[in-house]
């Protein structure tokens, strides 16, 4: 039955408990009322705007804090203003290019080009006010858009932030400020519009609702208003790949571009050669410990709501990061000989990335083992193939984010299955207005993930390419030897990090 | 008047100074350096990178004292500085043509 195969499709960011609505329209009335521009009524949950607040100020601490200081105890002391002013001036800079335009491309309709796209009717937030509504996962559940879209704006400023460690030390302010700029705009807008951008629970049961009334699929009209209403949502949506926080948007996305970077702008100057020891692993492991704080606004936050799959999105960040932090100790105990805090460090960071899209999908089981393999797999990376293949991707982005962001992301595909302990899959329409678990398939879904990961990867990567290559041309990548020498640093920014 | 020059593990320091100040000196001067001798360096390894750094953290104290007290002082940092490991470090003896105390324009012997 063609209605059972697009509801398979039908995959979603994030379970909510629906369990308090009713099937029809009538649903358990909230304590807030938000009010859209028709002056329609939508009930939400104070509750809900609370947690979604909260969530968004821990997003903003794994950026300026956590990656800041992450990545600035790995450079040497002459580049530790150029890393953390790259992550922290280019989140400044995406924050204001997300309330402009950002918002508008990645979470409205773009019409003829709406599975790439968003279009420009949000344009600095044109219509958005207090009580705008927008969808949850839950049936008669919502947010005011605002609080939506700070929280994504936050998601938009930290993700070209991880880029930078990919090519740390060797780029030039002016060149990464361009390219982030040039790569917000071309890549991760359309990228997360194509994975998270559809019409909400709501629109999706009115649709269904409607088709059933006029007599079900035979109703050629009828069927063609539900399958509009099916593809007002991203291509990726409409494929049925799960990423419940941003395994594709974010870490693939920024992973591959970080390795691109560093493929393109080279290797340091004495790469190989010289010691390049981090400066600081106390900084490391204060801003992973950040990190792992902040990333349950990312996580649980992507629930939407503060409900029960929200709680599981949290154990799973909690036990995914502590095994594959773990994982990467031991490994590393056993094959170099002794359990270091870097790779402690890195092994917690590898485990947040893998647990990112599955954290809403897996049962906590499936989350310690996802953490094991992303422990081990993005340590053989980091220390082996990295090492062999002699790319100098300075801070472990690609071995870290997009390999540790892919194994997530197949990952998902295979723990949400609820024979093994996983959340299952939403289905938004058999029964509308009522939220229950579709049929798991295993090939479907694995290859909806797989689709997912190679679109982002070609996407970022080709379109990385081609941003570095203009950016090049325009301003120029990277600084001559003599000031790559002396450090970024002084050559850059005219401070150095330490004085005494 | 005689300087000796100690190179000692960092943190046989406080051992050192107190076992100088129990026979009597008064004051010394302290750096933090780095340096290898037959201990050669050690191995790093971060994230799977191995570097070998040869230059290690090292104290270096200064300290200048009247001819008749450098053999008690020299034993005095042997004893307090040495573990039997590699890497205990070095002590030199040199002579000092002249003292002179700021403060008091006092000299030699009497300006230690």
């Amino acid at each position: 039955m063609k209605l059972s195969s697009t509801m398979r499709s039908a995959g979603v960011l994030g379970i909510a408990a629906a369990l308090a609505c009713l099937a029809g329209t009538a649903y358990a009335a909230g304590d807030l009322t938000l009010v859209d521009a028709a002056g329609n009524q939508y009930s939400g949950f104070k509750g809900d705007v609370t947690w979604m607040m909260t969530a968004t100020v821990l997003v903003l601490l794994m950026t300026a804090p956590g990656l800041a200081l992450f990545y600035g105890g790995l450079v040497r002391t002459k580049n530790m203003l150029s890393i953390m002013m790259q992550v922290y001036a280019s989140m400044c800079m995406v924050m204001i290019l997300w309330v402009l335009y950002g918002y508008s491309m990645t979470f409205t309709n773009g019409g003829a080009l709406n599975d790439y796209i968003g279009g420009f009717s949000k344009v600095l937030l044109a219509g958005v006010t207090p009580s705008s509504p927008v969808a949850t996962f839950s049936n008669g559940v919502y947010l005011p858009e605002m609080v939506y879209i700070v929280f994504q704006m936050t998601f938009a400023a930290i993700t070209p932030a991880l880029i930078v460690g990919g090519f740390a030390e060797r780029a030039k302010f002016s060149a990464v400020m361009l390219f982030i700029a040039l790569w917000v705009t071309c890549i991760y807008f359309p990228i997360a519009h194509m994975v998270w951008y559809w019409g909400g629970p709501d629109a999706w049961a009115a649709a269904a609702k409607a088709l059933a009334e006029a007599g079900g699929p035979d109703n050629a009209e009828a069927k063609a208003a539900f399958d509009l209403a099916m593809l007002d949502s991203g291509k990726v949506f409409q494929w049925g790949a799960l990423d419940f926080a941003g395994g594709t948007v974010v870490h693939i996305n920024a992973g591959i571009a970080g390795l691109v970077g560093a493929l393109l702008i080279g290797k340091r100057v004495g790469f190989g050669r010289e010691q390049m020891p981090p400066h600081s692993l106390t900084m490391t492991m204060i801003g992973a410990a950040l990190l792992w704080v902040g990333w349950f606004g990312f996580n649980v936050g992507s629930n939407l709501e503060a409900n029960g799959t929200a709680v599981l999105a949290m154990v799973n960040t909690f036990v995914a990061t502590a095994a594959a932090g773990l994982a990467w100790m031991l490994i590393e105990w056993v094959v170099k000989g002794k359990p270091s805090a870097l790779g402690l460090a890195s092994g917690v960071v590898a485990g947040l990335v893998a647990v990112t899209p599955a954290c809403g999908f897996s049962g906590p089981m499936g989350a310690v083992i996802l953490g094991i393999v992303a422990g081990i797999v993005c340590f053989v990376f980091a220390t082996g193939v990295k090492n062999a293949l002699g790319f100098d991707d300075s801070l472990d982005v690609f071995s870290v984010h997009c390999i540790g962001g892919i194994i997530g992301a197949l990952g998902t595909g295979l723990l949400v299955n609820p024979d093994w302990g996983g959340a299952g899959i939403p289905d938004y329409v058999s029964k509308p207005g009522e939220l229950i678990v579709a049929p798991y398939d295993m090939m479907f879904q694995l290859t909806a993930q797989g689709k997912a990961v190679l679109m982002t990867l070609l996407w970022s990567g080709i379109g990385s390419a081609i941003l570095f290559k203009l950016v090049d041309i325009i301003v120029g990548l990277r600084p001559v030897t003599d000031k790559e020498r002396e450090g970024l640093d002084i050559t850059d920014h005219g401070e150095r990090a330490y004085n005494y | 008047m005689k300087l000796i020059t100690a190179i000692i593990k960092p943190f046989k320091l406080e051992e050192v100074r107190q076992a100088l100040t129990d026979i009597g000196l008064q004051g010394m001067t302290v750096t933090e350096v780095k340096g290898y001798g037959r201990q050669k360096g050690h191995t790093e390894i971060y994230r799977g990178a191995e570097y070998a750094v040869s230059f290690l953290p090292k104290i270096k104290i200064e300290v200048v004292v009247a001819s008749t007290q450098t053999d008690k002082a020299v034993e005095a940092i042997v004893k307090a500085a040495k573990t039997g490991q590699i890497g205990d470090g070095k002590i030199f003896v040199s002579p000092v043509d002249h003292t002179l105390r700021i403060r008091t324009g006092e000299s030699d012997d009497a300006a230690l």
